[in-house]
């Protein structure tokens, strides 16, 4: 049994300690807004939060997570209120076929977080590990740049949600 | 069952009591197209749109039109609802369910009015407005940029404004009063006069018995209110919160994971494998011999992937086995040389007399070019859930083409098509790739064979190695030229004629031209490619003028300028672009602009790229597009268009490159096949000419140009004349 907290809710999982985090979160706990795009960490899809650090999950053993918090892309609004970023991904209209999206919003609130007001390199730098095939790099970083721009206080998944336990095997 | 015509037809009718329906259907004219495997009825039809208005007064457009993010199911309701006077707050978007619903009439008509006791039906004709349809029915469902300038213009336009005349004239009875009086807006009528108002809904009963105007008036540009607008696109906010649901996320009760290993070289068999091993591992319930290919079935992917890994596959060897890149490169070169010394080229286009052009001109220039395959290295992988079961087969899939899915699944399983349901998702891109049913029929024979619902997802390694390629292709020219240094003649012969038709064809005034192509077969899979044909040909022509103007000494924009006298939209075009690029102004040392123009899917597309070139590394720093697409129903979406268009094109031109070694594809992922990212992305900037001539496409067209531009700008910054593709294998000095 290994325990994992994901979105605030603490999961114990019986599953082999190899098996990528990705499918975990995709198939044991049906969280599909996390996307399968390379299997060897070259683009970026499947990027969530390990302890607040962006990481790719399909290359890391669900071993390497445990006793960790994980935030997917279904863990960063407030409830019914979107992310500040991805209120800004709406209004620049970013997304195209969406499916590089998770990840990419996962970055940018990363970056976001740590990093009030990134410049050009700063976004290059913490952008380029998530390829978008529909080549929307310019909303992205826009969109990064909006949200900069205001005084939004960031929710903090890992300190602001509630927490449950839940059993997986 | 009303009465069709050769083109189409339009219908009206009612339903829940009250509710009003309004379909047109556009159907092929020439049965022969490659679409007319698909039509199986004399009734059916490949493009149909409905449009409901409910009680509560909400719009309902369902078109079977699928989303792969280039944001079609907006537009397409922008043009509904702006000929509907509808309040756009009020219009939603339904994706046709079943394929078979829009392509029998009668069966959509089931599908929209439910159980309900059909009302008497009323059928038109509708002339003229379906014209221009029936060349673009060669295409594919989504695919060709169709969706705007066909469904959109033949039928959500006409969809609307029919239904809105079919409402007022009922208002009109209604209220005993003269039509010209009335007026609608934001989806009620209006009687000034006597001050009366009501909302569509009111009259939705008695329009259904009404038969619809065949050839209703459209709205001109001056009238458009939502149509030229930006609206929020339906799909995004389903994007940004992990909520849209694509093919791999589609899921059924008691499913099963399988993921597969197909033949390295096409062509392939398999001859045998450890089997053992493979149901030795954890979670492994079946392993299935597909023949070209050994998929494992388990509980969940991983469990799947590592089991395979074990399989130890062996396969038929192939006359192919030693095919690699550079063999089949000569093989075109060979063939094209022969067959020209031979005369035995297939003619595509001829004009003038090229032959005595030749015989007669001050000098002769030749070139030749090429282009390798390309993946389309769709995001998502590919993948598809299938249940077979009591002789039906459900498919769960993103696919660009339902109907085809369905039909080839089921010549497949050896079942009848109506037995095969496909439910649509979203898609992780598509670019053509998703129009071949290979996964999905791959998962409804695992299904079958296994007895459970299975949902198969490729690795990456299988999607970028049984790819449908864009095709390598050779590509060679000469011109005469006259005593002036300018061409009097353009010969140009190449490897392989897909679509479209046009791809070769330039818009410039040279007097004779001989365009002609050879067939050059191999073993690799062809697939259409974002702008398909485009995409190599716009390569190449742009490259070939590019060079005729630096042979007679002009500038290259000038140089093209000259040429285009027959052609003022294309003029036009190009001129925004250059003018947008400050192409007058000089650049310092080590950077360069290059030019490019390319007409496809019935818009017209000028790029210049500006690079720059420091110690051999070339970057990209700006891209200024300018389109003219004749009207842009959504202009931010265009721009959205462009933008993805020539990142796409960019990626290839610079790095794409599927090579071929020992019969097999070299490359395997994203570490060996780059792609341009956040870092190497340039600014893109895109303006738009609304020329109110015929409308074009959107998804496509930003494609072709982007690889000419680049490689002439490269070559303005260094003198180095790129001919084959991708860049990434030059070196500059």
């Amino acid at each position: 049994m290994i325990n994992i907290t994901v979105n605030g809710q603490a999961q114990a999982l019986d599953v082999a300690a190899d098996t990528p985090l990705l499918w975990v979160i995709r198939e044991q706990l049906g969280l599909t807004g996390t996307k399968f795009g390379c299997g060897i960490a070259q683009c970026g899809a499947c990027t969530v939060h390990l302890n607040g650090t962006p990481i790719r999950s399909c290359v890391t053993p669900l071993a390497a997570a445990a006793g960790a918090h994980i935030t997917t892309i279904e863990g960063i609004a407030n409830n019914d209120k979107l992310h500040p970023v991805q209120e800004a991904w709406v209004a620049e209209q970013v997304p195209q076929c969406g499916y590089c999206q998770s990840g990419q919003i996962m970055s940018a609130v990363a970056l976001l977080r740590d990093n009030a007001n990134p410049s050009d390199q700063d976004i290059d730098q913490a952008m380029s590990g998530n390829v978008c095939r529909c080549g929307m790099y310019g909303r992205i970083r826009k969109a990064i740049k909006t949200v900069a721009g205001s005084p939004v206080q960031m929710y903090n998944p890992e300190t602001d949600a509630e927490s449950q336990e839940v059993q997986h095997g | 069952m009303g009465k069709w015509t050769r083109r189409g037809f339009i219908t009206a009718g009612v339903v829940g009591g009250a509710a009003l329906v309004v379909g047109v259907a556009i159907r092929p004219g020439d049965q022969a197209s490659k679409v007319a495997k698909y039509v199986k009825g004399k009734n059916d039809s490949l493009v149909t749109a409905w449009i409901k208005i409910g009680l509560d007064n909400k719009v309902t457009a369902i078109v079977p039109h699928s989303e792969m993010g280039q944001g079609a199911q907006t537009a397409l309701s922008q043009m509904l609802a702006d000929e509907l006077d509808a309040n756009w707050d009020d219009v939603s978007f339904i994706e046709a369910p079943a394929e078979d619903a829009y392509a029998n009439f009668s069966m959509a008509k089931g599908y929209i009015l439910g159980d309900a006791n059909i009302p008497k039906i009323l059928v038109g004709t509708v002339d003229g407005v379906f014209l221009q349809a029936t060349k673009a029915m060669h295409l594919q469902i989504t695919g060709g940029s169709a969706s705007v300038r066909t469904t959109g213009v033949y039928g959500m336009r006409v969809a609307g404004a029919a239904a809105k005349a079919l409402l007022l004239e009922s208002a009109a009875e209604a209220w005993q009063v003269p039509l010209g009086e009335l007026s609608s807006a934001l989806g009620y009528i209006h009687h000034k006069n006597s001050g009366k108002s009501a909302p569509y809904a009111e009259f939705a009963a008695v329009a259904g018995e009404k038969t619809p105007s065949s050839t209703p008036r459209l709205k001109t540009p001056e009238e458009f209110t939502i149509m030229g607008k930006d609206k929020p696109r339906f799909d995004i906010p389903a994007k940004v919160d992990g909520s849209a649901q694509f093919g791999i996320d589609a899921s059924v009760p008691d499913m099963k994971i399988a993921t597969v290993q197909a033949a390295p070289v096409f062509g392939a068999t398999v001859k045998g494998f450890n089997a053992e091993a493979v149901l030795a591992m954890p979670g492994v319930s079946n392993i299935v011999n597909l023949d070209d290919a050994v998929a494992v079935v388990a509980q969940g992917y991983w469990q799947a992937k590592q089991a395979l890994a074990l399989a130890d596959i062996q396969w038929t060897s192939t006359q192919e086995d030693l095919r690699n890149s550079d063999g089949i490169l000569s093989q075109f070169r060979n063939d094209i040389k022969q067959a020209r010394a031979e005369g035995k080229t297939e003619e595509d286009k001829t004009q003038g007399n090229p032959e005595a052009a030749f015989a007669s001109a001050s000098r002769i220039v030749e070139r030749q070019y090429s282009v390798p395959y390309l993946a389309h290295a769709c995001m998502e992988p590919m993948n598809a859930l299938a249940r077979v079961a009591n002789g039906r087969c459900e498919i769960w899939t993103g696919t660009q083409n339902p109907l085809g899915f369905k039909h080839s699944v089921a010549e497949a399983l050896e079942i009848d098509s109506e037995n095969v349901s496909v439910s649509n998702f979203f898609m992780g891109g598509g670019f053509g790739r998703r129009s071949n049913a290979d996964v999905a029929i791959q998962a409804a024979r695992i299904s079958q064979k296994t007895g459970h619902a299975v949902k198969l997802i490729w690795s990456r390694e299988e999607d970028m190695g049984h790819d449908h390629y864009r095709p390598a292709v050779a590509s060679d020219f000469r011109a005469a030229l006259g005593e002036n240094g300018l061409p009097t003649a353009w010969e140009n012969t190449f490897v392989d004629k897909h679509e479209p038709v046009e791809a070769p064809y330039i818009p410039y005034a040279i007097d004779h031209q001989d365009i002609a192509f050879v067939n050059s077969p191999t073993h690799i899979p062809f697939g259409p490619w974002r702008s398909v044909d485009h995409s190599q040909h716009g390569f190449f022509t742009e490259s070939f003028v590019d060079e005729l103007a630096h042979e007679a000494q002009q500038d290259p924009y000038e140089f093209r300028r000259g040429l285009l006298s027959a052609h003022p939209r294309h003029l036009k075009v190009l001129n925004l672009a250059a003018e947008k690029a400050n192409w007058q102004e000089p650049l310092p040392e080590g950077k360069g602009r290059g030019i490019s123009l390319q007409e496809s899917f019935g818009s017209i597309v000028a790029e210049v790229v500006e690079v720059s070139v420091n110690d051999g590394v070339v970057s990209v720093d700006r891209v200024v597009v300018a389109i003219d697409a004749g009207f842009a129903v959504s202009p931010n979406g265009l721009i959205a268009q462009m933008e993805s268009g020539v990142i796409y094109g960019l990626t290839a031109a610079l790095y794409g490159e599927i090579n071929i070694e020992n019969g097999q594809v070299k490359e395997q992922n994203f570490d060996s096949y780059p792609m341009v990212r956040m870092a190497t992305a340039p600014v893109i900037d895109t303006f738009i000419i609304n020329s109110h001539e015929s409308w074009g496409g959107a998804g496509e067209p930003g494609t072709p140009g982007t690889a000419p531009a680049l490689t002439n700008a490269i070559f303005a910054a260094t003198g180095e004349r790129i001919r084959s593709l991708p860049v990434s294998t030059h070196k500059f000095t």
